[in-house]
């Protein structure tokens, strides 16, 4: 039997990841590992492309893994797992280990996986390896100082899209990396956030039985890089579901369902304004920027409502 | 029993790792490594080998799934050229210092640009100082031999580090010869069965593969690493040796080819080692005393015992089939290594490098022969004319 | 720290053996703020379990209890604080602004170093 998806029985659970890690206070990165690795009740292996979870987690001689781990490198989570699992597979076929039912993970974060890592990833659920692909998008290169990546949102501040004194930060919007995760026609597509964590759970057990490739694109606050207190990561993970930047949906089986729409859709200036990387687009010379967001946002749940029939 | 088979070099190749029936293969197709994927893929599909054959989406990819198989505890192989090969890189380097017993085919191919398809060691020199062993091969049979070989000389406890095994892109890769083929259950009774220490499918004995390492650590692992290589020339005669027990052929760190009373010598590694053979042969029968160094093992490489085999010559020509840009007098990597290996070992015969054969253009015996005859010049007068010739260059 | 070890003394390969070893590694040296119990009643729903980042909400989850704060480790985001219902319920009633050291809170997050009454 499944593990009840209650905060109460999944503590009964171990905990997968261990304290004396060394991410940030307030990041939203081991959030999203702790829930999901809660959400699974069967043996996992995890490889983790390089990035703040990867780095933070296992400085040498310490790992906060309690489960098997491995880091290869940047931009290859997704080929480095798909080994793990083809030579799970033959051992298995060939009688040589056991059959365990393990369920086998990639985590990496949006530079990771959005661009650098986007052709492995590409590559390893087209062969139809049996895992699920975790991006905890956190919107830029965190790691490295908060550098710009295709997830950054437009016009927010980052190290090399600076808001300057004629360039007012990011001049392109989010690359939309779950739709082209869909296209892939793998059999498990979804987007969450950890805000939503129920959500979030039941979008792992889905992705981790759904019997081939999935892939997650899980919204992940860094309060480093976009600049709000330690304390408000869920509030303002939230924030962008209910202006929907960050709607939640899946796509089984290439058909798409929202999961989630909110009661009153917020402007997108409410989630802005609470991060101190878009401070500049409130100078009123940097407003439109607000507004061509604004369309943009509206355009894509527009799409999306059309997508999952509910528009 | 084994048999005698008109094979390519890449088919020998292919049928070595059919015997091996590693448990994952990850490639991806590059002139001229090709048919050596084609063929196993037939193999895949015909049902003759249990591998998973991950079929990547590029060199980088495939490198990248090596390394998790094998940190899963699976027996892994790879094969690629040149540019394939250069895309790896990074993964090549992450591969040795995880200690994984990875075993690739290499197929010597020029490394671009311009882009180029054809035979020199561009490429695998690249890749020497990334804790790899590498094996060259004269000819198919050899590349057959020793993709053999290396799949225990990885696997060894002692070492635990990824082997390379070259062959001359087209000339060996694509020349049709005959090659001997062992039975496939003595071929697979030789290699056994890979019994790692660790695997991260061992859910009981949970590991972290591949962490952040700073300066406290990093420098302790490089060090284990350089153990590693310390032990791999005791291993890897060790294998020879089993090898020469069961199957009749005799290896070593290289090869000595009429060398013992040899006046001048020549250093040559792969296919053109073939073609000196027989240039060497014929200046015998002429009465002159040459000989010929054929490095097998290039890394680790055998410095001294390399020294002592040609601590009699009284001049020795290296033959280099790459340049290593803007290093010393513009010479190739071999010859820098030899004329290190020999100073520092006390030998002070002249010594010269030949660089030939760049993107595939062909060495003809009468050009080594030309090196023999400007080796007895040097022997006779002390001193080489030119550090650096290369052959066959039009001005 | 412990005494660093030499080459021949850890596996090879950089791999780490002792799973989930980072329990040794203390980050509670970090905090600028703490967490800690208020006066209003903890209901035990766990949630403050369900988002720390830190793994250091300690419960005793036979009986489904919340016990408090892991503070070897607990690096004082205050996540626990924010996501707690009881603390919004507070909130809700007081019909104003609250610190978030307020005592009438479920959990409070005062600074380091402060007495906690
Ligand atoms: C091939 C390569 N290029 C660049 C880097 C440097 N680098 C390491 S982590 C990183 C950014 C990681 O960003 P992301 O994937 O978004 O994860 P985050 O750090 O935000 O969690 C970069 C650029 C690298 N390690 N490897
Ligand atoms: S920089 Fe951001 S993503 Fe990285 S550990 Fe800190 S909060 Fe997390
Ligand atoms: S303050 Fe943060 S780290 Fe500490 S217990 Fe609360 S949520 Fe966890």
């Amino acid at each position: 039997m499944a593990t009840k998806l209650t905060p109460k029985e999944l503590a009964k659970n171990v905990e997968r990841l261990t304290p004396g890690h060394r991410l940030c206070a307030g990041c939203g990165a081991s959030i999203i590992v702790r829930q999901m690795l809660a959400a699974i009740d069967e043996p996992v292996v995890i490889a983790n492309a390089t990035g703040c979870l990867e780095v933070a987690t296992t400085i040498y001689p310490y790992t906060a893994w309690r489960v098997p781990w491995i880091h290869n490198a940047f931009e290859n989570a997704a080929s480095t797992i798909s080994g793990v699992e083809a030579a799970y597979r033959s051992m298995v076929r060939q009688g040589k280990i056991p059959e365990q039912n393990i369920k086998f993970l990639a985590f990496g974060g949006d530079g990771g996986t959005y661009d650098i890592g986007l052709q492995a990833l590409s590559g390893a659920v087209e062969r139809g390896h049996q895992f699920l692909y975790v991006c905890y998008d956190n919107g830029a290169y965190m790691n490295t100082g908060i550098q710009r990546s295709s997830a950054t949102p437009l016009g927010a501040h980052t190290t090399t899209s600076p808001a300057g004194k004629v360039v007012p930060g990011k001049q392109q919007h989010r690359k939309d990396l779950t739709a082209i995760m869909a296209a892939h026609n793998i059999p498990y597509v979804a987007q969450a956030a950890p805000s939503k964590w129920r959500d979030l759970m039941e979008k792992t057990r889905k992705a981790v039985n759904c019997g081939g490739a999935a892939f997650m694109n899980v919204l992940s606050s860094c309060n480093r890089g976009w600049r709000h207190n330690t304390d408000e990561t869920i509030e303002i993970t939230q924030l962008a579901v209910d202006c929907c930047y960050w709607p939640l949906f899946e796509v089984e089986n290439g058909e798409w369902r929202l999961s989630y729409t909110p009661k009153e859709k917020r402007p997108v200036e409410d989630w802005l304004k609470r991060q101190g990387r878009f401070r500049h687009l409130f100078r009123p010379e940097n407003r439109y920027l607000i507004d061509v967001m604004q369309k943009e946002v509206d355009r894509r749940w527009e799409h999306l409502l059309r997508l999952c029939g509910a528009a | 029993m084994s048999t005698f088979e008109a094979l390519a070099g890449n088919e020998a190749v292919a049928t070595a790792m059919r015997q091996i029936d590693p448990d994952v293969v990850a490639a991806y197709p590059i002139t001229p490594q090709t048919s050596t994927v084609q063929k196993f893929a037939d193999f895949v599909a015909d049902g003759l080998v249990t591998t998973e054959f991950v079929t990547v989406e590029s060199e980088h990819s495939a490198m990248s799934a090596c390394v998790g198989a094998s940190a899963a505890g699976a027996r892994v192989m790879t094969a690629t050229a040149a540019n394939g090969l250069a895309l790896m890189w990074e993964i090549v380097y992450i591969a040795a210092s995880s200690r994984l017993p990875i075993v690739m085919s290499l197929v010597n191919r020029a490394l671009s640009g311009p882009i180029n398809i054809h035979c020199d060691h561009s490429d695998v020199m690249g890749m020497r100082d990334a804790g790899w062993i590498i094996l060259f091969s004269e000819n198919g049979q050899e590349a057959y031999d020793n993709l053999i070989q290396a799949v225990r000389i990885a696997e060894h406890p002692d070492v635990l580090l990824p082997v390379a095994v070259c062959q001359d892109g087209f000339i060996t890769s694509h020349g049709m010869e005959r090659v001997e083929i062992y039975d496939d259950a003595d071929v697979k009774a030789f290699v056994g069965s890979y019994q790692p220490q660790w695997s991260l499918l061992d859910l009981q004995n949970p590991m972290t593969y591949g962490p952040l390492d700073f300066y406290d650590y990093y420098y302790e692992h490089k060090r284990q690493q350089v153990a590693a290589m310390e032990k791999a020339p005791e291993v890897i005669l060790a294998v020879a040796a089993a090898f020469n027990r069961q199957f009749n052929r005799d290896y070593g760190m290289f090869e000595s080819y009429r060398l013992g009373d040899a006046e001048v010598a020549v250093v040559v590694a792969n296919s053109a080692a073939g073609t000196a053979k027989v240039v060497v042969d014929q200046l015998r029968e002429e009465g002159l005393k040459v000989g010929l160094l054929k490095p097998r093992v290039f890394r680790p490489f055998p410095a001294q015992e390399m020294s002592a085999a040609l601590r009699h010559v009284k001049a020795v020509a290296v033959m280099d089939r790459a340049i290593s840009f803007g290093a010393m007098n513009n010479a190739g990597p071999l010859f820098l290594e030899i004329a290190a290996a020999l100073a520092l070992h006390g030998e002070r015969m002249p010594i010269a490098d030949y660089v030939f054969g760049l993107g595939g253009r062909d060495i003809l015996p009468g050009e080594i022969e030309s090196v023999y005859r400007d080796m007895f010049r040097a022997a006779e007068s002390g001193r080489v004319e030119q550090m650096v010739t290369y052959l066959s260059v039009r001005e | 720290m412990a005494q660093l070890k030499g080459w021949k003394e850890i596996p090879i390969g950089g791999m780490i053996l002792e799973a989930g070893n980072a329990v040794e590694y203390l980050t509670g040296g970090w905090r600028a703020f703490r967490p800690v119990r208020g006066e209003a009643a903890c209901t035990h729903c766990f949630q403050c379990w369900l988002f720390c980042p830190d793994s250091c909400i300690l419960v005793d989850a036979e009986n489904e209890k919340m016990l408090g704060f892991n503070l070897e480790h607990c690096k004082g985001c205050g996540i626990c604080a924010a996501v707690c219902p009881v603390n919004a319920q507070v909130r809700r009633k007081a019909e104003q602004e609250l610190d978030r050291d307020d005592p009438r809170l479920c959990i409070r997050i005062i600074e380091e170093g402060q007495a906690e009454e």
